[in-house]
């Protein structure tokens, strides 16, 4: 069986009157400057990495649309779960350049302390849950904080991010299911970008992609062109409006393309054909919404050039902050590991301690 | 005072946390109108609600990973994984997620939550229902195990551990579920965490064990006691963190030490328990830590007699230390 792919926005920036739903142009110029500004963080992270200032960086290039959008029809007050090429999402919610920076420096303002690696942002006050590097565990974890919404009859969903690599795991069937049975607000929204690392769809799956899972699972599903920030916002909302009535879980898949790197520790051409990746600049998700912010005059040249350099600035700005930082102390390394300091870590705190001072390690 | 059996005390303490912290859920397989395959979670569902009390499909991996979402949006949450042995499906969730989630977010999502599990052999359950594992747990930072020894012990420390804002992997051991009785206090009390208990107090030797080999310790003790052999026995209760202080008084007091476990030798919580006497009792010591524990094969159900440390093991482990 074959899922329809939901489009509204075409190629060169035409509008489908078949979308209904309302988006401000505030919020169209935000999602805009929000896909900018995530590129340019990846750039600059990725040639930082290249310099030796970062150890490890996950570009999130041409998907910045599915994150943005699907960010931009949800509240704060809903959660994300992130896999961990979603920075455009936590950007959107307000997470600043400078922490943003900070926690790619792995610096003592980072939120996560230093702890792991670049790329696994999280913050509290966002509902922005910290990244972790296990594929797929996100999707039970998102299922179960859905329920606590449900319990509390609060007007909220979660949403996780997943890829449809990840979605091969069985943290995927746990996730769904049991989000399934207990009918959690909980949507499920997968980022097809056609590779896991080095793997293509054609080895990750036999099927019609993710979505016709849902059909199994007794949910509702959705496809939908990835690139398009106006469908992807449209099917978001949608899929919060089912879940608030009862009727979630709901399985959205979008359809996108990764057309940098899986990181920094990647290489794609030994596994892509020449020019593939180029076939997709003209779905780029930027610069479809540039075209149309264009012809309704809501942005030109100008602007752009105006806002780009101010951005860039920022951008450079949050580097030098991050780089000047120092590290996190090592009492950071004992702490939160569980909610006191048990007398292990303490012992071993101590030693460590000493054994710097003593050592000049 | 009322006579509970496991069971009881720790069906007791679970409509207590329930009764007083309306965000307390409990879930797993069979637990909700069932009442739980040992019944240790009937009436939850009838008194609090299917909400509060609920089945969930068979997902080990789902209900950890479930139960840590409820966790970090405000629910306590309870799971049941029906035996200890099934619990490796959610073994990544426990041990990448659930262990980790309070430190990689920088304290911005903690994540506690108490998961009952019945474990251990002596009921004729082949590999499969009858296992230790708590060592796997041990080493895993962020997780903290109790293993309680009888009624009393269960209740108490279930509820100090569901009042602890971290994970903890209860463990349960099913073979005295109903066998073990004693006194339980039908109000809400709570055992301290991290606190071992000197149950006998001795000269001779220090017997440490933790959940139902406790009972056979306290029956060795007794027996060795007739021999002229006076035995403090320790109930470690917790696990991580455990409660070394404890250990080492009695050691440095007895200079002798067997330390018992239904797990496996190799590599089992007994091996770090000798580690820390060494280090802390060396110059104390008249005998090597002298491990009485499983064996390293798999759980042999037709060799359960053989394979258990029982009362007879633990008499001629006590023997072997005490003549050396």
């Amino acid at each position: 069986m074959q899922f329809e792919k939901i489009q509204y926005l075409d190629y060169e920036g035409n509008l489908s009157k078949d979308f209904k739903r309302e988006i401000s142009k505030e919020d169209l110029i935000k999602m805009y400057k929000t896909m900018h500004l995530t590129r340019r963080i990846d750039e600059r992270c990725i040639t930082l990495q290249r310099q030796g200032v970062i150890n490890f960086v996950i570009g999130s290039r041409g998907e910045e649309g599915c994150a943005v959008a699907s960010a931009a029809a949800l509240t704060n007050d809903d959660w994300l779960f992130f896999q961990y090429r979603e920075q455009a999402a936590i950007l959107w919610r307000g997470l600043s350049t400078q922490e943003y920076m900070d926690h790619m420096l792995l610096n003592e303002n980072d939120p996560s302390l230093g702890r792991q690696m670049s790329n696994h942002y999280g913050k509290r006050e966002l509902n922005s849950v910290t990244v972790s590097s296990t594929l797929a565990t996100q999707i039970p974890n998102a299922a179960g904080a859905a329920y606590a919404m449900k319990v509390r009859n609060e007007p909220n969903v979660s949403l996780c991010y997943l890829a449809e690599g990840s979605a091969s795991e069985g943290d995927f069937h746990a996730g769904v299911h049991m989000g399934a049975v207990r009918r959690v607000p909980c949507i499920f929204f997968c980022r097809n970008n056609k590779y896991a690392i080095s793997t293509s769809t054609e080895n990750q799956y036999r099927g019609d992609g993710i979505v016709p899972r849902s059909i199994g699972y007794g949910i509702q599903g959705f496809r939908v062109d990835g690139n398009d920030v106006f469908a992807v916002y449209d099917v978001v909302a949608k899929a919060k409006e089912i879940c608030l009535s009862g009727e979630g879980p709901v399985l959205i898949e979008a359809m996108t393309y990764r057309v940098g790197a899986h990181s920094t520790a990647d290489d794609p051409t030994r596994y892509r054909k020449e020019g593939e990746a180029e076939e997709w600049d003209p779905k780029d998700p930027i610069q479809r919404l540039r075209l149309y912010l264009d012809k309704k005059r809501w942005w030109n040249d100008k602007k752009d050039k105006e806002f780009l350099e101010a951005m860039y600035e920022e951008v450079e700005d949050a580097i030098k902050v991050a780089r000047n930082t120092p590290k996190p102390g090592i009492d950071k390394m004992f702490q939160d590991v569980y909610h006191d300091v048990p007398w292990n870590l303490q012992e071993q705190y101590e030693f460590l301690q000493k054994f710097n001072e003593e050592e000049g390690h | 005072m009322p006579v509970m059996n496991i069971i009881e005390a720790v069906n007791s303490a679970l409509h207590i946390a329930m009764e007083k912290d309306p965000t307390t859920v409990v879930f797993g397989e069979d637990v909700g109108y069932f009442g739980g395959v040992f019944r240790a979670t009937v009436g939850l569902q009838e008194k609090f609600g299917e909400a509060r009390c609920f089945d969930t499909p068979i997902c080990e991996q789902g209900i950890i990973g479930f139960a840590l979402g409820c966790a970090l949006n405000g629910l306590n949450p309870i799971p049941e994984i029906q035996f200890a042995d099934y619990m490796f499906p959610a073994y990544d969730q426990l041990h990448n997620e659930v262990a980790k989630s309070r430190y990689r977010s920088g304290g911005h999502y903690p994540c506690a939550m108490t998961i009952r599990t019945p474990y251990g052999g002596g009921i004729h359950g082949g590999h499969y229902h009858s296992q230790s594992p708590e060592a796997q747990y041990l080493h895993t930072p962020g997780i903290k195990v109790v293993m309680p020894s009888d009624p009393y012990e269960a209740k108490g420390l279930l509820l100090a551990s569901i009042r602890t804002p971290d994970p903890i992997i209860f463990f349960e051991p099913k073979r005295i579920y109903r066998a073990s009785k004693a006194e339980v206090p039908e109000e809400d009390y709570e055992i301290p965490l991290g606190v071992a208990k000197v149950v006998r107090e001795g000269r001779d030797l220090t017997l440490v064990g933790w959940g139902a080999q406790h009972q056979q310790n306290m029956s060795a003790a007794e027996a060795a006691a007739k021999e002229g052999i006076d035995i403090e026995v320790i109930d470690l209760r917790t696990l991580n963190p455990v409660d070394i202080e404890t250990v080492s008084a009695s050691v440095q007091k007895t200079g002798k030490c067997v330390v018992a476990q239904e797990a496996p030798k190799t590599m089992g919580f007994a091996a770090e328990i000798s580690a820390l006497i060494m280090e802390r009792c060396f110059l104390y010591l008249e005998a090597p830590v002298h491990r009485c524990t499983g064996f390293d094969t798999p759980f042999s159900n037709a060799h359960e007699h053989d394979y258990m440390p029982d009362m007879k093991r633990v008499l001629h482990s006590i023997r072997q230390t005490a003549k050396y």
